[in-house]
């Protein structure tokens, strides 16, 4: 299975090259050459950081269509948490979940309900293996993502245990094939999601060899569809929510390790503050900890690209939903079906070395040395408008093989000026020399003089 | 033996926000280098406890780091106040850092053993008045 497949993408047509997305990628996975930003894949995490920052909306997400509910006999909307806190005044969950079936789905099954589970398994895993602590959630696919590839030392802390939308899968699909008879493929699991990591996990998933979710939806596509289906006539809905407090504060950072109640946790919202606090951790910076919360997004899931909401706007929400719920409604006791879920990851995440130079130790050290001496030769602007974030990184790529000196428009601009005193220097020598003195050469001459004067005015 | 590279960093005295940005520039190169983790770690963590006393304990000083493919040295001096007993200092729990330092999670005393621990070879070579120098080495 291809470990990178990303959600993620560029549309090449609306790219008009123009540098924003290449400074805000966590993993300084963008380029721009030849006009076009590039993404390259093993170093990409699918944050999501770039499509809130492209102008042109060129970065997309690649997802699903809620048309395909045609392909499948029956099918299950499993609704991120998230979703709640995009209505406005929303006083009743089944509001949303009749809402679901209205648009066609025959059942729902709510993540934070599946949350609630893990949130008891992730208790009791902590307490068996209390020795192992801090341990770091694995909820947000694009954390286990960054770790995987730049945190190797901290790779045994991920905390083993399936994430919501995993188990809710499972129990949904269980759960219909028991309710309906048919074969497990007829039926069809549709996440809807808050954003693209959730997206790529489907595909390509984490901790597990295969994800039991069939399809994945935005929020953004699904939400307008259901506006036209809400009614508060509570004499018409169904009761289908099983979720409270602990489950859908999930959407929202600190939620998942308030569901934990234990007092030495750390949780932490944004990439770049997430990166901050692994370097930190990697660094045994922390003590007595022994849960860390980890989002990729500002204001944990309700920030995902995907919403349509204001994150903040969603946790102030999702905190006046809360006021009217219990605290948990979902118990791995409660039913028969719930008790013999396996909530462990059956796959090891393994390291993913992309960011090293060569292939041994000695040549990436020699590799280092070259790099470190072409970003002294470089200006140092971190300008960008070679097509890398910084001239570290670009120094990097001519060490790779993948970008040259003259991509600086800098080293360039001093190359072309070299040139053409060169050339200069040249026809006058061809002048003296010959006796056939005619108009074309001084021509050739008094441009090129234009050239260098015009070149040089521009050097600091 | 051969030296194959060097980093060299100055690094400021008193400014805590900024302690600790060389250890983890270290840190990043050897990620790229594709050391092996275990020994990625104990260079960040002992550089990272000599920058910091460095900043609380010495108004700063240099950093330098030479990569060679049996080992990492670095070498820390500092033209501090020097220490005028180091076998004490290097007892688990001994401190001299000032309350204000100690409020903000410093001062427990551990950085100096720590710093042995994590590494094959540790030297203190110090002048009161005059400076403070450690070297230490992580064998590859
Ligand atoms: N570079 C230095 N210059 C002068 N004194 C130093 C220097 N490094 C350490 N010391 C002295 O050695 C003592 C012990 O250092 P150590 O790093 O073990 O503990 P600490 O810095 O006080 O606390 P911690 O490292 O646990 O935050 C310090 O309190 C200080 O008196
Ligand atoms: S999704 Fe994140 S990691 Fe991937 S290119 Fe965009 S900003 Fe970079
Ligand atoms: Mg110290």
């Amino acid at each position: 299975m291809n470990k990178f497949i990303h959600s993620v993408q560029l549309d090449e047509e609306a790219c008009t090259g123009c540098i924003n997305c290449i400074k805000y990628c966590p993993t300084q996975a963008i380029r721009v050459h030849n006009g076009k930003a590039s993404i390259t894949p093993e170093f990409c995490i699918d944050c999501g950081r770039c499509l809130r920052y492209c102008p042109h909306h060129a970065q997309t997400v690649s997802y699903d269509s809620i048309r395909d509910i045609r392909d499948y006999r029956y099918t299950v909307a499993l609704p991120a948490p998230s979703l709640y806190a995009q209505f406005n005044n929303l006083k009743n969950i089944d509001i949303v979940l009749n809402a679901l079936l209205s648009i066609g789905f025959n059942d729902v099954f709510e993540v934070s309900a599946a949350a609630e589970l893990v949130s008891e398994a992730s208790r009791a895993y902590i307490r068996e293996h209390m020795e192992d602590a801090p341990f770091i959630s694995t909820s947000c696919p694009a954390v286990i993502r960054l770790i995987r590839v730049k945190f190797p030392t901290l790779i045994p802390r991920l905390l083993p245990i399936k994430p919501p939308i995993e188990i809710a899968a499972e129990i949904a699909r269980k759960r219909a094939v028991k309710k309906t008879g048919y074969a497990p493929e007829k039926i069809g699991i549709f996440f809807i999601s808050p954003c693209p990591s959730k997206v790529a996990y489907v595909k390509s998933p984490l901790g597990i060899e295969k994800s039991s979710v069939d399809k994945v939806l935005a929020i953004k596509d699904v939400y307008p569809a259901l506006l036209e289906h809400m009614t508060d006539d509570e004499s018409r809905l169904k009761p289908l929510a099983s979720s409270g407090r602990i489950g859908i504060g999930w959407n929202n950072a600190g939620g998942e390790a308030a569901g934990l109640i234990t007092d030495n946790y750390l949780a932490c919202d944004g990439i770049m503050s997430t990166l901050r606090v692994l370097s930190d951790l990697e660094d045994e910076k922390f003590h007595g900890l022994k849960f860390v919360e980890l989002n990729a997004c500002d204001g944990g899931c309700v920030g995902g690209p995907l919403n349509v909401e204001n994150p903040y706007i969603a946790i102030a929400k999702t905190k006046k939903l809360n006021r009217i719920l219990p605290v948990a409604r979902t118990h791995s006791n409660d039913m028969e079906d719930l008790k013999d879920i396996d909530y462990r990851w059956n796959e090891c995440i393994e390291y993913e070395p992309v960011f090293r130079l060569g292939e041994s130790f000695r040549e990436s050290l020699e590799m280092m040395g070259l790099v470190e001496e072409l970003t002294e030769q470089l200006p140092g602007l971190d300008c960008g408008s070679c097509g890398a974030p910084t001239c570290r990184a670009l120094a990097e790529d001519i060490v790779r093989g993948e970008a040259t000196r003259n991509d600086c428009i800098y080293i360039f601009h001093e190359y072309i000026g070299s040139l053409s005193k060169e050339i200069s220097f040249l026809t006058r020598s061809l002048n003296l020399s010959c006796s056939n003195n005619d108009d074309s050469i001084h021509l050739l001459e008094d441009y090129i003089q234009k050239l260098t004067t015009e070149l040089s005015k521009k050097e600091r | 033996m051969e030296e194959l590279l060097t980093f060299n960093y100055t690094i400021p005295g008193d400014d805590f926000t900024r302690a600790g940005e060389a250890s983890s520039s270290v840190k990043n190169k050897l990620k790229k280098m594709g050391l092996d983790s275990n020994t990625i770690r104990k260079v960040s963590i002992a550089m990272y406890e000599g920058e910091i006393n460095m900043v609380i304990h010495a108004d700063g000083g240099t950093i330098t780091v030479e990569i060679s493919s049996e080992k990492i040295r670095m070498i820390l001096a500092d033209t501090g106040p020097g220490i005028a007993d180091i076998d004490k200092a290097m007892e688990n729990g001994y401190s001299t850092a000032p309350e204000e330092v100690r409020s903000l999670g410093f001062g427990a005393g551990m950085g100096l053993p720590n710093m042995k621990k994590y590494t094959d070879y540790m030297n203190i070579d110090s002048t009161v008045g005059v400076g403070t120098t450690v070297t230490m080495d992580v064998r590859l």
